[in-house]
């Protein structure tokens, strides 16, 4: 195996098996929309990157985290839905972000490798990254965990119980924030969400507890990173919506197995 | 001169002079309210009256705009809220959902689950659960952390009338035997008023309070609660007359 797809391979599982993690709150509680407008966000951080002269992976995180905790604050002021706003940090954070990039003429950026994604062009730079970011983000999930399930069950319930809402709350849009900048690397901008969205759905059929659904969405999601990189290869697909496809087919797969139901 | 221990009621929460805002509409006004051990008040009034805004407030999830809420030092309160809106891809069982409170033993599990007669659930899922089960399902966490304070916020809302009153018969019984106070929210008025010690009647303003026979005779309870209330007052009224 070559060098460059071992190297894809192992960023990929890495970017996986966070995803899949914490994908799993994503779901449950359905913020689908709130990653994408992260991801989306993520091309100003590039921009401002490159315009400000430091490395682009703090610029991303700096920009997703301010978005993220001007959500919490937004949210709170009720004057519009949450989709509107969403929609308007979406869209507007990205255009920001190639209108910042065009100024740059004299630097040539390759858009279409952050808005899909380009893992086959992982460095060992980029798997320090990946496993270094990625242990933090698993690290600060398994602390927050029981907390975090405790408010997507009931939040005023939780906060009644002695759980500082908003802290958990402020510590899981950044936890998001980073999980996004380290993996829109492998999948890019626009397809960032599938990865947290389409292997938990997958896991959700095996799962008798919210800690396997994590464990099986993470598995589900190195899956579709090992298919789409052998699919990216054999037929010379964009690797990004490889990955992105293959997954929706481990989804598919998934329908397919008859559902483990509790007896009544 | 100093008072007898035990006559006076020990107050486990009260608020006093209590209002509340939302965009600049007034919610609440001037609102006094306060749960002593072993009591049990129930909180009516109709839809948009306030109640939940109040709860809340007493709950110390929301701040009022003005008034005070004082509590009792080291308050334990279980809360039962209005409804569980649990995604259905979160796979959680009756166990886990009680585990949440921070209790794992699981013969203290069983042991609450059977007080609030839901003995065979633990290993369920809770979104899989009825109504009723539901209910003792949230009831039995709020009983978990051996509350000294326990808030309801309409636990009978998806219940029949079969259902209501086993519940409330329930609500008693957990009152005698735990010796907590008990901070209803409710829309039953008839099934309250025979299990209640006191009833606080709000429409944005203390309409009324006190032993539910005095206010189910009250005007303003008549007036705000008009067609229902009166068969209420009529009912109660008979049942008198036939202990007289």
């Amino acid at each position: 195996m070559p060098d460059f797809v071992l190297y894809a391979l192992i960023a990929g599982i890495g970017v996986a098996a966070v995803m899949g993690s914490i994908g799993v709150f994503v779901v449950w509680r359905r913020m689908a929309y709130f990653g994408d407008t992260l991801a989306h966000s993520a091309l100003l951080g590039i921009g401002l990157g490159f315009f400000v002269g430091i490395d682009i992976n703090f610029g991303i995180v700096g920009v997703c985290l301010s978005i993220a905790v001007g959500m919490v604050y937004l949210r709170r002021q009720r004057y519009l839905a949450e989709d509107t706003l969403l929609g308007i940090l979406a869209h507007a954070s990205l255009a920001l972000g190639l209108v910042v990039i065009s100024f740059l003429s004299s630097l040539r950026v390759d858009l279409m490798s952050y808005l899909f994604g380009d893992i086959l062009a992982v460095t060992l730079t980029d798997i320090a990254w990946v496993y270094g970011g990625g242990s933090i983000a698993l690290g600060v999930l398994a602390w927050l965990w029981k907390d975090l399930v405790s408010i997507t069950v009931h939040e005023d319930l939780a906060q009644v119980e002695g759980v500082n809402i908003f802290r958990i709350q402020i510590a899981f849009m950044m936890l998001f924030a980073l999980v996004i900048a380290i993996a829109m690397k492998i999948v890019g901008i626009l397809l960032v969400t599938s990865l947290l969205i389409i292997p938990a759905a997958a896991a959700r059929r095996f799962a008798r507890t919210p800690e396997q659904m994590a464990v099986f969405a993470a598995i589900a999601g190195s899956i579709a990173v090992a298919l789409g990189l052998q699919g990216s290869l054999q037929w010379d697909l964009p690797s990004g919506p490889a990955i992105v496809v293959a997954a929706t087919i481990v989804y598919a797969a998934s329908l397919a197995i008859p559902m483990r139901q509790n007896a009544r | 001169m100093p008072e007898d221990p035990f006559t006076t009621p020990e107050i486990l929460i009260s608020g006093t002079g209590i209002s509340a805002k939302y965009g600049g509409r007034s919610v609440l006004h001037d609102i006094d309210i306060a749960v002593s051990r072993n009591e049990f008040v129930t909180l009516i009034g109709p839809n948009g009256s306030g109640k939940t805004t109040l709860v809340r407030m007493l709950l110390g999830l929301e701040k009022p705009a003005t008034g005070v809420i004082n509590t009792a030092a080291n308050m334990r309160v279980g809360y039962s809220p209005q409804s569980l809106a649990i995604d259905p891809t979160l796979p959680l069982s009756v166990g886990r959902f009680l585990k949440l409170s921070g209790v794992s033993e699981t013969i203290r599990l069983e042991e609450v689950l059977n007080s609030v007669g839901a003995p065979a659930v633990l290993n369920q899922e809770v979104r899989l659960l009825s109504g009723g089960e539901q209910k003792r399902v949230m009831l039995a966490r709020a009983l978990l952390g051996d509350p000294d304070l326990l808030v309801l916020d309409e636990p009978t809302a998806n219940l029949d009338i079969h259902g209501r009153t086993e519940f409330y018969k329930l609500i008693g019984t957990i009152r005698d035997e735990q010796a907590c106070g008990i901070l209803l929210v409710s829309h039953d008025l008839d099934l309250v008023m025979s299990s209640t010690d006191k009833v606080v009647c709000i429409n944005g303003h203390v309409c009324c309070s006190g032993k539910p026979d005095a206010v189910s005779q009250n005007p303003a309870y008549l007036d705000l609660f008009g067609e229902a209330a009166s068969r209420v007052a009529v009912y109660r009224h008979h049942h008198e007359h036939n202990h007289a």
